[in-house]
């Protein structure tokens, strides 16, 4: 079947079959392999992708699913070449290490500060627990989300003066 | 050689990026726009996809299997069996610890979940499909689920395909001097005892393993993608198993996701998916889903330890004696130093100065899953130190002395080393004293130990643990360590350009340890080319030199030196190239920071990047051009990280749950190369080893189902079961390194389990309650005051 819908941007119309998982339309009909797959049970988040803004796990969604969405990978994070804050708070404050789980904890801690723009830690950490990293223990991610949070705050206090 | 104040060196330490500072990662930009490069990431033309048909039973015999259901399907190119591999030899595989395991089912299955079959399709939908569809006709068998009952007289014999093979044991092994230790105990004052099991976990990084084989039936080359730790040592066994010419192997190890020990062993997944791309012609990947994974790859752990120390009128520890029974899983496939079968459990005296120890290990088959790899330690390390600060604890516990006080009273001392220890390790360098006081001080020890006195009178249940551990790691040296024959050296090829800039090519592997700035930090330093300026390579065996790869700590204490030994290789050649220049007696020419400058006279100076360019450009006669150089590392001695961990916990009597209030982590991990990193390898050691101590448990009902097969039943803790952590250090450099440094990726996940553990164990011991195994869940806590009567 023939599904519409909107990737970083661009608008897509894609024939798959009904059953196809988006992470799997995402992943191999589109090419795009930033977002990953680590379990088989939407626990892990690997997978996690924005859709129409909200943070889901494309693991769990079928492809019909996305009929007249909007989605966002990782691949859509970055902007005209300018770093998305969040990407910049991973990196700054070490919030990866091996890469696997980050696009989508970049894409759920970028949900969480636009919904909530001064969170505090345990804000922070309830709203990332739908998310697992094997490698970095949080705290780092923590701060990634902060640094992110804070470089918004700045920015559009910026803007206002 | 040129005077620099302390300020100008800290400050062209920091311009260079060299040891020391906590340079932001460089390999973090492909993965924060979503282009780090993984297995299943790899897309080549014409390419299959494979998945294994497992066994749903624990012990069963093959009576036949029927894949015409499953041949039907449209897209389906074909279903491989036992059988078919059999012709060609395949059927069989041998281990990393010298035994055979099964590639695909032929005579019995031996563990739930051991492939039987591979179905090979277009798509891996179509795949899934057809495996659902072989139908395997079973007979099922009795399953034997523990080491105790896999040696008790009668058992049915799990592995009777191996000829002399009548019973389930595998090995047996002792370490250290029992008549000496015998008669330590003879005298003792004291003998404390303790038993207790270290059960079955999974390292299970969130990428799984997976291949993609890709044999060209032209020029008859082998590309083989593959989740691999250890690329080089990959490639020659495949060579050996596979019988392909290693010439035509090429192993890629690209980003991983992840490993924790578990992407060190030879899976039959990528066995099955090379012979597949060689007989069909095509490309076929292979990659697991999370079940596959935890039911069927290299878990870890499952030791059963009893053992006793003797202790003197004085309270010194004067011997020690251990028990082991593994768990081995249906094939022996432990990942660890040929020479050693429990790997190296026998540094089980720990921080402590034992005189006499004896150790005596045994090995079962049990109708589980083989591997028996270090989840992020070296080689058993960590059973060894669970057991031994358990065992102190109860000590302590017995002897009415404070946790602190024991250890300290029986700490090998800082001027004791080099160390020899019973066991037969020669210790290099540490302070144990120090690395205690620097915790206990950052936790406010006395105040807490007043603030429990206060709470226990009124009722309340709270605890401090305390580890001091003790690591080996960074193995070889080569000539007692290999790994199936290969020695445990490793390498470094640097290659400056003649506009300076640098490749730097590695044996060992990240799995998201940072190498491509650490490794470029350490060439920095000793050549003085900006860590910017030095590009990384890892992962292609034809691109990279011979190494035994990245686990057990080793890539900093054996790559790490590989790296410092190249680097310095080429200085010294650079002061060939900068006598020349200079028109000087290379005798008279110094070096500091990346600058060249005869005796005398500091301030005419050749920069390392004026020598590179003269490598290639105006050599002196004779010379032989370019700067480049490779090094083959063999460490004199393995490195020992310790620490101090100290936890304090609180428990709710009316629950059992345990609620983690502080961590406090003192690392001494020899000198540090990037401190921002290394104290990321702690976050994620410590959230590894709480995780274990409270969450992960891979387990078996009587029938050996897997209970533990998914993300839902084997509990990873996320951001907010996760405690925050507060980390601390001191520097007790490695003599034998030439940077000092000691390996840091696995102490947090090795010390940090019997800390929680003895926190808890700290609340609960007035109560009478010396041992709960891990992992430490809210109804194992509940029961076990339950038990001495406690209620709400």
């Amino acid at each position: 079947m023939k599904v519409t819908f909107e990737i970083n941007g661009t608008a897509k119309s894609v024939d798959v079959e009904p059953r196809t998982l988006v992470v799997d339309l995402i992943r191999t009909k589109l090419g795009m392999t930033g977002t990953h797959i680590g379990c088989d049970t939407s626990n892990c988040g690997a997978c996690t992708v924005l859709l129409d803004g909200r943070p889901v796990k494309s693991c769990t969604l079928l492809a019909p699913m996305l009929e007249g969405k909007k989605v966002t990978t990782v691949e859509g994070l970055a902007k005209g070449g300018k770093l998305d804050s969040i990407q910049v708070g991973f990196h700054e404050e070490h919030g990866l290490q091996c890469g696997f789980c980050t696009p989508g904890m970049m894409l759920v801690g970028k949900a969480l500060i636009e919904a909530n723009p001064h969170p505090t830690e345990d804000e922070i950490r309830w709203g990332i627990s739908g998310n697992i990293c094997r490698c970095t223990g949080y705290m780092n991610i923590v701060k990634a989300i902060q640094h992110a949070a804070a470089a918004n705050a700045t920015e559009n206090t910026a803007g206002v003066a | 050689m040129a005077v620099e104040t302390a300020e100008a060196t800290e400050a062209a330490r920091q311009a260079m990026g060299g040891i020391g500072v906590s340079l932001a990662r460089k390999e973090d930009a492909r993965f924060i726009h979503g282009q780090g490069h993984y297995v299943d990431d790899v897309v080549l033309p014409g390419m299959l996809h494979m998945v294994i048909v497992r066994s749903p039973h624990a012990h069963a015999r093959i009576k036949g299997i029927d894949s015409t259901a499953a041949m039907a399907i449209p897209g389906v190119v074909a279903v491989v069996t036992g059988e078919l591999l059999a012709q060609h030899k395949l059927a069989w595989m041998p281990t990393l610890s010298g035994d055979t395991q099964a590639v695909l089912a032929t005579d019995k299955v031996r563990f739930q979940g051991q492939e039987v079959a591979c179905v090979i399709a277009e798509t891996k939908y179509i795949a899934e499909d057809a495996a659902a569809l072989v139908s395997v006709d079973y007979e099922p068998l009795q399953a034997i689920t523990s080491p105790q009952q896999a040696i008790a007289p009668g058992a049915i014999v799990i592995r009777d395909e191996k000829e002399g093979q009548t019973d389930n044991k595998i090995y047996h092994w002792e370490a250290g001097d029992k008549d000496a230790t015998d008669a330590a105990f003879a005298r003792a004052a004291k003998v404390v005892s303790l038993e207790t099991f270290y059960p079955r976990c999974h390292p299970a990084p969130l990428e799984t393993c997976g291949c993609v084989a890709d044999l060209d039936p032209v020029t008859g080359n082998a590309t083989i993608y593959m989740t691999s730790q250890a690329p080089h040592a990959h490639r020659t066994l495949f060579a050996i198993v596979a019988g392909l010419p290693e010439e035509k192997i090429r192993i890629i190890s690209p980003d991983l996701g992840g490993g924790f020990g578990n992407k060190v062993p030879i899976y039959p997944g990528y066995v099955v998916a090379t012979a597949a791309s060689l007989l069909i012609g095509r490309p076929v990947k292979w990659i697991e889903d999370r079940t596959d994974n935890l039911i069927s790859t290299g878990f870890a752990r499952d030791y059963y330890m009893d053992g006793s120390v003797a202790i003197d009128e004085n309270g010194k520890f004067i011997g020690l004696r251990v028990n082991l029974l593994s768990d081995n899983g249906a094939f022996f496939a432990d990942a660890q130093p040929s020479k050693f079968k429990a790997g190296l459990f026998h540094i089980v005296t720990g921080s402590y100065d034992i005189p006499a120890a004896h150790i005596v290990a045994n090995g079962a088959y049990t109708n589980k899953a083989p591997g028996g790899v270090a989840y992020r330690c070296s080689f058993r390390v960590t059973e060894a130190s669970y057991f031994i600060e358990r065992l102190v604890e109860s000590a302590a516990v017995e002897l009415g002395q404070d946790p602190v006080t024991i250890r300290l009273n029986n700490f090998i001392q800082p001027e004791a080393f080099p160390y020899q220890s019973a066991s037969g390790f020669e210790y290099d360098s540490g302070d144990y004293p120090r690395a205690m006081q620097v915790a206990l001080d950052m936790l406010g020890y006395d105040e807490l130990r007043k603030e429990q006195a206060e709470k226990r009178a009124k009722g309340e249940l709270m605890g401090i643990g305390v580890a001091s551990f003790t690591e080996v790691v960074g193995a070889g040296k080569g000539k007692d360590y290999d790994i199936a024959g290969l020695r445990m050296f490793d390498s470094a090829e640097l290659r400056v350009h003649p506009t300076g800039k640098a490749i730097l090519k590695l044996g060992v592997k990240s799995q998201g340890q940072g190498h491509e700035t650490t490794f470029a930090q350490i060439v920095a330093e000793e050549l003085g080319i900006p860590a910017s300026d030095v590009e990384v390579r890892e992962g292609d065996t034809d691109n990279t030199p011979f190494g035994l790869g990245t686990y057990a700590s080793r890539s900093t204490p054996v790559g790490g030196a590989a790296t410092a030994m190249v680097s310095r290789k080429l200085r010294d050649k650079g002061k060939l190239i900068a006598a020349h220049l200079f028109e000087a007696d290379v005798a008279d020419i110094e070096f500091a920071r990346g600058k060249y400058n005869v005796k005398g006279s500091p301030d005419n100076v050749k920069t390392i990047q004026d020598i590179a360019f003269a490598a290639y450009t105006n050599l002196p006669d004779g010379l032989e051009a370019g700067l480049e150089g490779v090094t083959y590392y063999d460490p004199p001695n393995m490195t020992y990280p310790f620490g101090t961990y100290l936890v304090v916990v609180d428990i709710d009597k009316g629950t059992g749950q345990v609620k983690v209030r502080r961590v406090v982590a003192v690392d001494d991990c020899g000198v540090r190369i990037n401190p921002m990193i290394v104290e990321g390898q702690i976050h994620g050691g410590l959230t590894e080893g709480f995780a274990i101590a409270f969450m992960e448990l891979i387990t078996f009902d009587d029938e050996g189902n897997c209970i533990g097969s998914n993300f839902m039943d084997y509990l990873i803790p996320t951001a907010w079961e996760t405690p925050r952590f507060e980390l601390g250090q001191t520097v007790t450099p490695s003599p034998h390194h030439p940077i000092g440094a000691k390996g840091i990726g696995e102490s947090a996940t090795v010390g940090s389990p019997a800390a929680f553990v003895n926190a808890v164990i700290d609340a609960l011991s007035h109560l009478g309650i010396t041992n709960i195994d891990m992992p430490l869940t809210s109804d194992k806590v509940w029961a076990a005051l339950r038990s001495k009567g406690v209620t709400e």
